[in-house]
């Protein structure tokens, strides 16, 4: 069951920092759905803009009808959008486990940029940050 | 944070191995208050990113000078911002009137025009804040007296 996750920096650029997913075959596909999906969450930053209460974002933001892929979107408050894109037939993913799951790459995220070595806008190539996107990804599938 | 005497102290030191370096002909003073500044940027942008984590989102420009003001300034410097002033055209003016960077210094004219060198670093930090949260900004800082500065 592939699972694919992708943090993606902050406007104007908008390409990814880290792409993973599992099994590692079509990634090319869940690229172009990743990128597709930005729009719907700029779409989304801004309609929020009039109602606003609630915090981050957690949406359903895609669904291909002939792929079967549930996309959710999570937006920090420094503007990286982080996509992760799940298949339809697991179904045993529930809400709760998305929000966790987003929580914890919010977290390694933030030790991330505040690793002096890394550069705000360097691809990651962190293996803290590997090792807990690849526990969590093992969870799931 | 942790004790604050370290911060104060790393921070003088910095700003005074910085000049001692421009003395000895590795830069002149334009440069060390661009470094300084530069250092300042970075934190600021790790800082903010951790600080914001668990934060709901800002609505806009003036909550997000808030936040800066009241939770960012407290956790740096365990105090807040006295005195917000905007033109809400985009100028923001910060007044903080013991600034904990500088309240170890006495308090007459004597060293006033050494203060900014001592903002550098700090401003640098509201910048590299300000930018992550997606603001571009030219942060400036002035002391007219002693501990007090906007």
């Amino acid at each position: 069951r592939p699972v694919l996750l992708s943090v993606i920096c902050h406007p104007p650029q908008n390409y990814p920092l880290y792409i993973r997913s599992v099994p590692t075959e079509n990634e090319l596909k869940f690229h172009y759905t990743v990128h597709t999906s930005l729009d719907v969450v700029d779409e989304k930053i801004s309609a929020m803009g009039k109602a606003l209460v609630d915090q981050r974002e957690l949406y359903l933001g895609l669904l291909y009808p002939t792929e079967d892929y549930k996309v959710y979107g999570y937006v920090t408050n420094s503007k990286v959008k982080f996509v992760m894109v799940v298949d339809s037939s697991n179904t045993a993913l529930r809400d709760n486990e998305i929000r966790s799951m987003f929580r914890k790459l919010h977290n390694s995220y933030t030790d991330i940029m505040c690793n002096p070595f890394y550069n705000p806008g360097d691809r990651i190539h962190s293996r803290a940050f590997d090792n807990m996107v690849n526990s969590m990804m093992m969870q799931v599938c | 944070m942790a004790d604050e005497a370290l911060f104060l102290l790393l921070h003088n030191e910095m700003v005074a191995e910085l000049y001692r370096a421009a003395e000895q002909g590795e830069g002149e003073n334009g440069r060390c208050t661009t470094k300084l500044e530069s250092m300042g940027f970075r934190v600021g942008q790790g800082l903010i990113e951790r600080f914001t984590k668990d934060t709901a989102r800002f609505k806009d420009e003036l909550d997000i000078m808030k936040f800066i003001c009241k939770d960012f300034w407290t956790s740096v410097f365990k105090k807040q911002i006295d005195n917000l002033r905007t033109n809400h055209q985009g100028i923001y003016v910060l007044q903080d009137n013991k600034f904990r960077l500088l309240t170890q210094m006495s308090a007459g004219k004597q060293y006033l025009e050494h203060a900014p060198k001592y903002l550098a670093f700090t401003c640098g930090l509201i910048r590299g804040g300000l930018s992550n949260l997606g603001i571009k900004s030219i942060v400036t800082a002035e002391v007219s007296s002693m501990p007090a500065c906007k």
